[in-house]
C-alpha cells in the first residue's frame, strides 16, 4: 500500500521543510506500524464479512435474502430509520440554532446534555423505556389498560433507536454553525427577509453539507443499533426483528453464512456512510478554499 | 432559567430552545430519571448487596479492565495513525483516513461475529495463534480486540485536527536551536497533543464500558471469567430481578457522567488555553 | 417457494375480490429456544391445513428463547396467540399473572396439553475424552459441564431436576442430592439464558466437556451442526420431559385469532404433524403415526416425571427455583 512517501506540510521553501522533516526510517517505520494497525483491526473484519457471506457462492447470499424474516427485518429497520432520523434532524437543527445563535443561560449545561447518550450504554438506553413502559413498569398498566403497545413493538424500538442516535445531526452542525457565525442572518433580516426565509435560504444552504453527513450518520447508526433495541424488541421473526436482530438470530442458530449475508448489507451501508462522508469533507473543502479566493481577491481589489 | 441574555433580533429562540428542551427531556432526560428513582425501590443495603455481590464485581473488572487496556493501546496506535494521516504522503492516505471511521458506522453486533470468525480457534487468526497458546475468542483478550475496534476512531479523530492546527514554526525554531528530530517530537510535539490524545483516551474508554453488541459474542459470556456488566444488566432483566438491574445500571451512569464531565474540564481547559 | 409466492398472489387476490370471503391471520407463537426448526416445517404444514379447510390464509410468526423468559415477555405484554413453552409451570406463571389464560388450560388438550415429549442426554466430545458415562462423572473435579441459566431457561430446570432424581435415587435423600447438585454446578463454567446458547457454547465456542441437553437438541447438534464431532451419552436415570401448549385466550380472542389459535394447537396431535414432531427428535404422543425409522433413534432409558418425583411443577418451583431456592442456596459462580 505504501509506495511513493513524501511529507504532506505545505510549507513553502525545501529548506524550511526539511528542518520538520521526520528521518526516513522514523516515516516507514510510522506508516508501516499504522497500516497494519489499520490492515489488522479495520480490513480484516470487514473482509471476513464479505468472504463468509459469499462461501457458498452468490445463489446462496441472494437466498439469505428472499426469506421473508428477512425481508420483514428489512422492512422495521428502514421504518425504524424513517421515524427516528427526521426527529432527530429536527431536534439537531433546533438544539444548533438556538446554541449558536443565541446567548442564554444554560447554554453549556444544554450543549453538555446533548452528549449524554454517548455516554450511557445501549442496554440502559433499553432499559430505561422498559421501566417506563414495560408492564411493570409506570406507564405499564395504564397502557395495557388502553391497549397501547410500546415495549415488545415498533414504538419501543424507534424510542431505544431515537435515544441512541440523538446527538449525531447536532453534533455535527453545533461546531459547524458556530464557526459560521450570525452575520449573513443577521444581514438578510436587515434586508427584510422573513425568520423562516433566512433560515431557508441563508443558513440552510450554508450547513446543508454538514447537516446531509449529520443525517447519514445518524441513520447508519440507527439502521445499526443492537443492544438497546435487543433490550425493548422482543425478538419476534418478522414482527419486531431488525436486521441487526436478526444477524444475531441466524447467527444463533448455526446459519453462519446468512447471518454474514444479512450483515454484509450492513456493511455495506456503513461503507457507503464512510464514501458520502469523504465526499461531504471534499467539498466542506472545496468552499472554504472558494471562499478563501474570494475573500483574497476582494482584499487585493481594494 | 433559560432566559436570552440579549434582545437578538434572530427570531426562533422561543421555537428552537423549547423544541429542543421538550424533545431532550421526553426522550433522554425523564427515561434516566426513572432508573435512579427506580432504584429506590432498593433498601441503601439490597441496592450496595446489588452492586457489590462476587459476579457483579467480576463483571467490573472485566468491563474496567478490558475498556481501559483496550483504551491504552488505542492511545500510541491512534497517535501513530494521525500523525501518518497528517504528516506524510502515502498511496491509499484517503482510504485509510476514511476507513477509520469505520467502527462508528459498520453495526457492533456485525463487528462481533466478524471478529469472532476471525479469533474463533477455526478462524483465520485464531487458527495462527493457537499452535503459540494464544486463545482470543471467549476469552479477556477477545474482549479486548472487541473494544480496541470499537474505540480505534477516538483517539485519532480528536488528535488529527490539533495535529493539523499545529504550527511548524514551532518545530522550526526548536530544530534551529539544534534539537534532533526526535527530541523535538518528544519535547514540543506531543506536549501539545496531549490534552487531544487525553480526551481520545477518555471517550474511547467510555464507549468501551458501555459496549455491548460487538463484546457478547466474542467474549463466551462466562459469569467470573468473560461476563460484563453490560450484559449482566440483561441477564438480571431476563431473570426479572428489575430492582437489581437498574441499579447496575444507576453504577454504571454514575461512572459514565464523571467520565463525560471530566472530558468536558479537559477540553474546557485545552480551548481556554488555545485562547479560542 | 415459487408455488407459495403464486398462492400468496392469488391469496391477496382474492382478499381483494372477496373481501368477506377469505380472511388473513397473522399468529404469534411464543416458544422456548430448540423448537425453531420444529415449527418452521410444522407451520408451513398447517398455513396449507387451514387454507385447505377455510380459505383464509394464516401467518405465524415466531419468537423463541429461554421458557421463562419468554414467559416473562409474554407477562410483560408480547401478544402471543399461542404458548409453546418448556415446562408447565412457565404457563401457570402467564395464567396466574396475567389472567389472560384459564387455570384449567392444561386439561383442554389430550396428555397434558403435551404434544410431544422429549428428555435430558448428555452430549460429549468425539471419543468421550473424560470417559463420561452417567451423572456420577459429571461432579468429578476436572470435568467442564454446560448447562443453561434455570432462572431464564426451561430445559436447565429439567436438567437440575434430573440430577437430582438421580442423586436421590442413588444416595437416598434430599440432603444428599442437594450436595451431589452443589457439586454439579461448581463444574459449570458459564450458564447461558437459553438452550440454543448453550448449544452454542459448547458447539462452537468449544467450551466444556459435557452438555447437558434437550435430547432433540443433542441429535440436532450430533447431525447437522458438527457431523463426527460429539457423541449422545445416555444416562441410567433421566426425567421425562412434557413441554406443553396452550392459546392465551384473551389475547388470540381480541385478535380474532381465537379459532385458528385452537385449530394450530389440536393440529399439533394429527398424524402429519405428529410425523414431523419425530423427524425433528421429539418423542411423539403418537409413535403409531411416525416414521418408524424416526422412532428408532430414541435411546431407552429409566424415565422419571415431576409429579411423581417433585409433586408437580408448582412444588418443584418453589422449592427449587424460586428467589431463594435451592438454586440460589448452590450455585456461586
Amino acid at each position: 500500500m505504501a509506495g511513493t512517501i513524501s511529507t504532506l506540510t505545505h510549507v513553502a521553501g525545501h529548506s524550511r521543510r526539511r528542518s520538520i522533516e521526520d528521518p526516513r526510517w522514523l516515516r516507514w517505520l510510522l506508516i508501516g506500524g499504522a497500516l497494519s494497525f489499520v490492515a489488522l483491526f479495520l480490513i480484516m473484519p470487514l473482509a471476513v464479512v464479505f468472504t463468509e457471506a459469499l462461501r457458498k457462492g452468490w445463489s446462496a447470499y441472494l437466498a439469505a435474502f428472499q426469506e421473508p424474516d428477512a425481508r420483514a427485518a428489512i422492512k422495521l429497520t428502514l421504518l425504524v430509520a424513517v421515524i427516528a432520523v427526521p426527529l432527530n434532524m429536527v431536534f439537531g437543527l433546533a438544539a444548533a440554532w438556538a446554541i449558536t445563535k443565541f446567548d442564554f443561560r444554560g447554554k453549556t449545561v444544554l450543549t453538555s446534555l446533548i452528549d449524554l447518550p454517548f455516554a450511557v450504554s445501549p442496554v440502559i438506553a433499553g432499559l430505561v423505556y422498559v421501566l417506563l413502559f414495560g408492564a411493570q413498569g409506570w406507564w405499564g398498566p395504564w397502557l395495557m389498560e388502553h391497549d397501547i403497545k410500546i415495549i415488545f413493538a415498533v414504538p419501543g424500538i424507534v424510542l431505544a433507536t431515537v435515544f441512541v442516535t440523538f446527538p449525531f445531526v447536532a453534533r455535527e452542525l453545533i461546531p459547524l454553525m458556530q464557526s459560521q457565525g450570525k452575520n449573513e442572518e443577521l444581514a438578510a433580516l436587515t434586508l427584510g427577509a422573513s425568520g423562516w426565509q433566512t433560515f431557508r435560504r441563508v443558513t440552510l444552504p450554508n450547513i446543508k453539507w454538514g447537516l446531509f453527513y449529520g443525517v447519514i450518520l445518524c441513520n447508519a447508526r440507527a439502521m445499526g443499533e443492537f443492544g438497546a433495541v435487543s433490550v425493548v424488541s422482543g425478538h419476534v421473526r418478522g414482527l419486531t426483528n431488525t436486521v441487526p436482530l436478526h444477524v444475531e438470530i441466524l447467527y444463533n442458530e448455526y446459519n453462519i453464512q446468512a447471518s454474514f449475508a444479512v450483515a454484509s448489507l450492513l456493511t455495506v451501508l456503513a461503507l457507503l456512510t464512510l464514501v458520502l462522508k469523504a465526499f461531504v469533507e471534499w467539498r466542506h473543502q472545496k468552499s472554504v478554499q472558494k471562499a478563501d479566493a474570494v475573500e483574497t481577491r476582494q482584499f487585493a481589489s481594494k | 432559567m433559560m432566559r436570552i441574555k440579549k434582545r437578538s433580533v434572530i427570531p426562533g429562540f422561543g421555537l428552537s430552545v423549547g423544541f429542543a428542551l421538550t424533545y431532550l427531556s421526553v426522550i433522554i432526560l425523564l427515561p434516566l430519571a426513572a432508573t435512579f428513582i427506580k432504584t429506590a425501590d432498593l433498601s441503601w443495603t439490597q441496592f450496595w448487596s446489588a452492586v457489590t455481590s462476587d459476579r457483579v464485581l467480576a463483571s467490573y473488572k472485566v468491563t474496567f479492565g478490558a475498556s481501559l487496556a483496550a483504551a491504552l493501546f488505542n492511545m500510541p496506535c491512534g497517535l501513530m495513525l494521525a500523525w501518518v494521516l497528517v504528516r506524510y504522503d502515502f498511496v491509499g492516505r484517503r482510504v485509510v483516513d476514511a476507513l477509520v471511521d469505520l467502527p462508528f458506522a459498520l453495526p457492533t453486533a456485525v463487528a462481533g461475529i466478524s471478529l469472532t470468525s476471525l479469533y474463533s480457534t477455526n478462524g483465520l487468526f485464531g487458527k495462527l495463534l493457537e499452535p503459540i497458546g494464544i486463545k482470543v475468542a471467549y476469552t479477556p483478550i477477545g474482549i479486548w480486540v472487541a473494544l480496541t475496534f470499537i474505540g480505534l476512531p477516538f483517539v485519532v479523530r480528536t488528535v488529527q485536527p490539533v495535529l493539523q492546527e499545529l504550527e511548524p514554526e514551532i518545530e522550526e525554531a526548536s530544530a534551529t536551536l539544534g534539537a534532533s528530530r526526535l527530541q523535538t517530537i518528544r519535547r514540543v510535539v506531543l506536549p501539545g497533543l496531549m490534552p487531544s490524545v487525553l480526551t481520545g483516551f477518555t471517550l474511547a474508554f467510555a464507549r468501551a464500558i458501555g459496549e455491548y453488541g460487538s463484546v457478547v459474542f466474542i467474549s463466551g459470556n462466562m459469569p467470573m471469567r468473560t461476563e460484563i456488566t453490560p450484559l449482566l444488566i440483561i441477564t438480571k432483566l431476563e431473570q426479572y430481578e428489575y430492582a437489581e438491574a437498574t441499579a447496575l445500571a444507576v453504577v454504571m451512569l454514575v461512572i459514565s457522567f464523571a467520565l463525560l464531565l471530566f472530558i468536558q474540564i479537559v477540553q474546557g481547559r485545552l480551548q481556554r488555553r488555545l485562547g479560542t | 417457494m415459487k408455488l407459495t409466492t403464486i398462492f400468496g398472489t392469488i391469496a391477496t387476490v382474492a382478499a381483494i375480490a372477496f373481501p368477506a370471503a377469505a380472511k388473513d391471520h397473522t399468529l404469534l407463537n411464543v416458544s422456548y429456544d430448540p423448537t425453531r426448526e420444529l415449527y418452521v416445517e410444522y407451520n408451513k404444514v398447517f398455513t396449507k391445513y387451514w387454507k385447505d379447510k377455510t380459505g383464509d390464509t394464516v401467518i405465524v410468526q415466531q419468537s423463541h428463547g429461554g421458557a421463562g423468559k419468554q414467559a416473562r415477555a409474554v407477562i410483560d405484554g408480547l401478544e402471543a396467540d399461542v404458548v409453546t413453552l418448556a415446562l408447565a409451570y412457565d404457563i401457570d406463571a402467564i395464567a396466574e399473572r396475567t389472567g389472560r389464560i384459564p387455570a384449567n388450560w392444561q386439561s383442554r388438550l389430550p396428555n397434558n396439553s403435551a404434544p410431544y415429549t422429549s428428555t435430558i442426554v448428555f452430549l460429549v466430545r468425539k471419543g468421550n475424552p473424560k470417559g463420561i458415562k452417567d451423572w456420577d462423572d459429571l461432579v468429578k473435579p476436572g470435568v467442564s459441564v454446560i448447562t443453561p441459566n434455570p432462572k431464564t431457561s426451561g430445559g436447565a430446570r429439567w436438567n437440575f431436576l434430573a440430577a437430582w432424581a438421580y442423586a436421590k435415587k442413588q444416595y437416598g435423600s434430599d440432603e444428599k442430592a442437594k450436595e451431589f447438585v452443589t457439586k454439579l454446578y461448581k463444574n459449570v463454567p458459564v450458564l447461558d439464558s437459553g438452550a440454543r446458547g448453550s448449544t452454542i457454547t459448547f458447539v462452537q465456542r468449544g467450551i466444556g466437556d459435557v452438555f447437558l441437553s434437550w435430547e432433540n437438541e443433542a441429535f440436532l447438534a450430533l447431525n447437522e451442526l458438527g457431523a463426527g464431532k460429539f457423541e449422545i451419552v445416555v444416562p441410567s436415570l433421566s426425567i421425562l420431559a412434557e413441554p406443553p401448549v396452550t392459546v392465551v385466550d384473551k389475547t388470540a380472542k381480541k385478535k380474532g385469532n381465537l379459532e385458528v389459535a385452537q385449530a394450530y394447537l389440536e393440529h399439533l396431535y394429527s398424524s402429519e404433524a405428529q410425523r414431523i414432531i419425530a423427524k425433528h427428535y421429539y418423542r411423539p404422543f403418537k409413535p403409531e403415526d411416525a416414521d418408524p425409522a424416526d422412532l428408532k433413534r430414541f435411546p431407552k432409558l429409566e424415565l422419571v416425571t415431576v409429579d411423581e418425583e417433585f409433586g408437580g411443577w408448582q412444588k418443584a418451583q418453589k422449592t427449587h427455583f424460586a428467589d431463594g431456592g435451592t438454586f440460589d442456596q448452590i450455585y456461586k459462580p
